[in-house]
């Protein structure tokens, strides 16, 4: 059992939202809409259309390409956001590792949040930034 | 009015126990009794009809009902043009809504639903256990009881139709001390008064639109900025009913529409003091009223089920759900009725389903009805076979009025499995999530979905060997998927599955 308020504060301990007030925060909180999910189930489905943004609150997900996990995500990371950026269908499919508590936002409220919310927006493009970085390490 | 009088079900061993007698649970125990799956449903009302025995407090539904449409009222296509009535196999007992109407409104009035549920269940004869609450739970052996004020029931299956009426309110400071909309007053009693309105959904608005001939002022804040069902191109936000309040509100009208998070609200001699914070400028705000209202939503009476075992989500209010609702924590407990909506589904372009409401919840119960009888009771579903050249006519006949499709996009797809042994068969209508995640053999399922730009398709989903793709095919300006084009199109994405070709 949670309220408001616990998710006023979970928000606050992610890095995305680290720097918004706490009116904010809870102007957030009452965007977002809280989504669980079982260990096996699948939240991005490759070659789907029309998914949403997600940021993990509790539980592990791996990110899986044809079968194969390339990465595992947990509290504080978030996904969906590039094909909803690029308007495209997701490369990878994202399922859950065990049991898996995320916030969502539906696609076509992700600009308008991003626009209304600057600084996550920046903290969002400074962890694509560690994302892209990371990637060009791998391939030196 | 003898068989009310004796009451049936009394307390004891059943294979399943439903909960409930709302749209939900009716829907479910008649599907049940249709399948032929032994069940008792016991209710803690007087009567059948759930929150539609009283809510909404201005006495007329969000949901509408055509009592002229392009289809009798006996026909299943009819379905689409109404939301509100239970779905019947008998034409005679179809369509029930339109026959209680007045002709005064396209959305019937409160008792007018209600009259519509009872007349379904008694014409249908769906029994009910009037007057006995559920209390308490807890499990023996592979049984669970059901412990109610007139005593243990045991049973394999538990479906809980129990709705999503229950007041809710978040924990801000002052607001336990402030009547939720629920308990809102006749509107005549907020004659000449500044009314503050907690939340900016649609109960919100519902009362804002009530009282705009009663109240000097009305304020309706929440952190969130209200959000328009025109604007989402959906079912997500205000209702077209209730957008008064928000026209007045753009034009200066006397309503103000307030972004802020509430801190807390006070008592003062006159009435109440509400301090509040603007979620854009981090401002404090102070507001007067002599009346403040909490539409702050509803919760599910899920009772001690949480103890139990059930994992909820959503701050307690709904049970995490399998795709055939399923607790993904309690095995054999299932839910009905406005609750399904805890099962989310693919929620493309984050529109959601119509779980929630009758129109969609129905079609939710009778496939889970089928379900039941098929794991639990080994009741094997009607397949009927298909001829191949009839595959395209019947997918897109059912793409173009398949009610199932139509009130629940993305959620419910019809599905044609296409066996090496068996033929095509229709397989029925399926949680497209399960159609997608499930294993299983050459396959299609069919949906109508919506773009992110709103339009409305025909999606088609194929699996072969193992693999799910989605396609989404065209649309078209008066949603006729009929045409030429769309055979093509079809007869293209399924060509060779199961050796089929158009």
């Amino acid at each position: 059992m949670t309220d408001a308020d616990e998710t006023v504060d979970i928000l606050a301990g992610l890095t995305l939202f680290a720097d918004l007030a706490r009116p904010q925060l809870e102007a957030v909180a009452h965007t977002l809409e809280e989504e669980w999910f079982t260990g096996g189930q699948r939240i991005l489905r490759q070659g789907f259309s029309g998914t949403g943004f997600y940021v993990i609150v509790e539980g592990e997900a791996a990110v899986r390409v044809d079968g194969e996990d390339r990465a595992t995500l947990s509290r504080g990371d978030f996904f969906g956001e590039v094909s909803i950026l690029l308007g495209e269908p997701p490369i990878a499919d994202v399922v859950a590792l065990r049991p898996l508590r995320c916030l969502f936002l539906a696609g076509p409220e992700v600009e308008r949040f991003l626009l209304a919310h600057p600084r996550v927006m920046y903290r969002m493009l400074q962890a694509q930034a560690r994302r892209l970085r990371n990637a060009n390490r791998w391939r030196s | 009015m003898a068989e009310l009088a004796e009451r049936p079900f009394p307390p004891g061993d059943y294979p399943v126990v439903v909960v409930g007698s709302g749209p939900g649970g009716l829907q479910v125990s008649y599907c049940l009794g249709r399948v032929g799956v032994p069940h008792a449903v016991v209710s803690a009302d007087p009567a059948p009809g759930g929150m539609f025995r009283r809510f909404p407090i201005f006495q007329r539904l969000l949901s509408w009902t055509r009592p002229h449409a392009p289809y009798e009222r006996t026909d299943r296509y009819y379905e689409r043009y109404d939301w509100n009535s239970l779905l019947a196999e008998e034409p005679e007992h179809r369509g029930l809504a339109a026959t209680f109407m007045d002709g005064s409104s396209e959305f019937p009035a409160r008792p007018e639903m209600e009259r519509n549920l009872a007349a379904f269940a008694e014409r249908t004869r769906v029994a009910v256990r009037y007057g006995c609450r559920w209390t308490a739970t807890r499990r023996e052996g592979d049984r669970f009881v059901l412990e109610t004020t007139d005593g243990e029931y045991r049973a394999r299956l538990l479906v809980f139709a129990v709705g999503m009426a229950e007041p809710w309110k978040p924990a801000t400071l002052g607001l336990d001390q402030v009547p939720h909309y629920a308990e809102t007053r006749s509107a005549a009693d907020y004659a000449g008064r500044r009314v503050f309105i907690v939340g900016k959904r649609n109960s919100g608005f519902e009362l804002a639109e009530g009282l705009l001939p009663w109240a000097s002022q009305i304020v309706l804040a929440s952190p969130r900025p209200a959000k328009l069902s025109v604007v989402t191109r959906s079912l997500v936000g205000i209702r077209a009913r209730y957008l008064q309040p928000y026209e007045d509100a753009v034009i200066g009208g006397g309503i103000h529409l307030i972004d802020a998070s509430i801190e807390r609200i006070e008592r003062t001699a006159g009435g109440y003091r509400v301090v509040a914070r603007s979620t854009m400028t981090s401002r404090e705000l102070l507001f007067q009223a002599e009346a403040v209202i909490a539409a702050t939503g509803f919760g599910t009476p899920l009772g001690d089920l949480a103890a139990l075992g059930v994992q909820t989500f959503n701050q307690g209010k709904l049970p995490v759900l399998t795709p055939y609702w399923e607790s993904v924590t309690v095995p054999g407990v299932y839910f009905a009725g406005t609750i399904s909506q805890a099962m989310s589904g693919l929620k493309k372009h984050g529109v959601p389903s119509n779980s929630g409401a009758v129109q969609g919840a129905r079609y939710n119960a009778r496939v889970l009805a089928l379900h039941i009888a098929q794991v639990h009771f080994g009741i094997a579903p009607e397949r009927p076979p298909v001829a191949p050249d009839r595959v395209l006519g019947h997918l897109l006949s059912e793409a173009t009025r398949g009610p199932e499709l139509w009130h629940q996009r993305s959620y419910l797809a019809r599905v044609l499995s296409f066996g090496p042994a068996a033929g095509i068969r229709d397989e029925g209508i399926w949680p497209l999530a399960h159609f997608v995640d499930a294993p299983g053999p050459e396959a299609c399922a069919v949906t109508v979905e919506h773009t992110a730009e709103g339009e409305m398709r025909p999606a088609l989903y194929v699996r072969r060997e193992g693999r799910v793709e989605e396609h989404a095919m065209a649309t078209n300006e008066l949603l006729d998927f009929e045409t030429a084009e769309h055979r093509a199109e079809l007869a293209g994405l399924l060509d060779g599955l199961g050796g089929w070709h158009a």
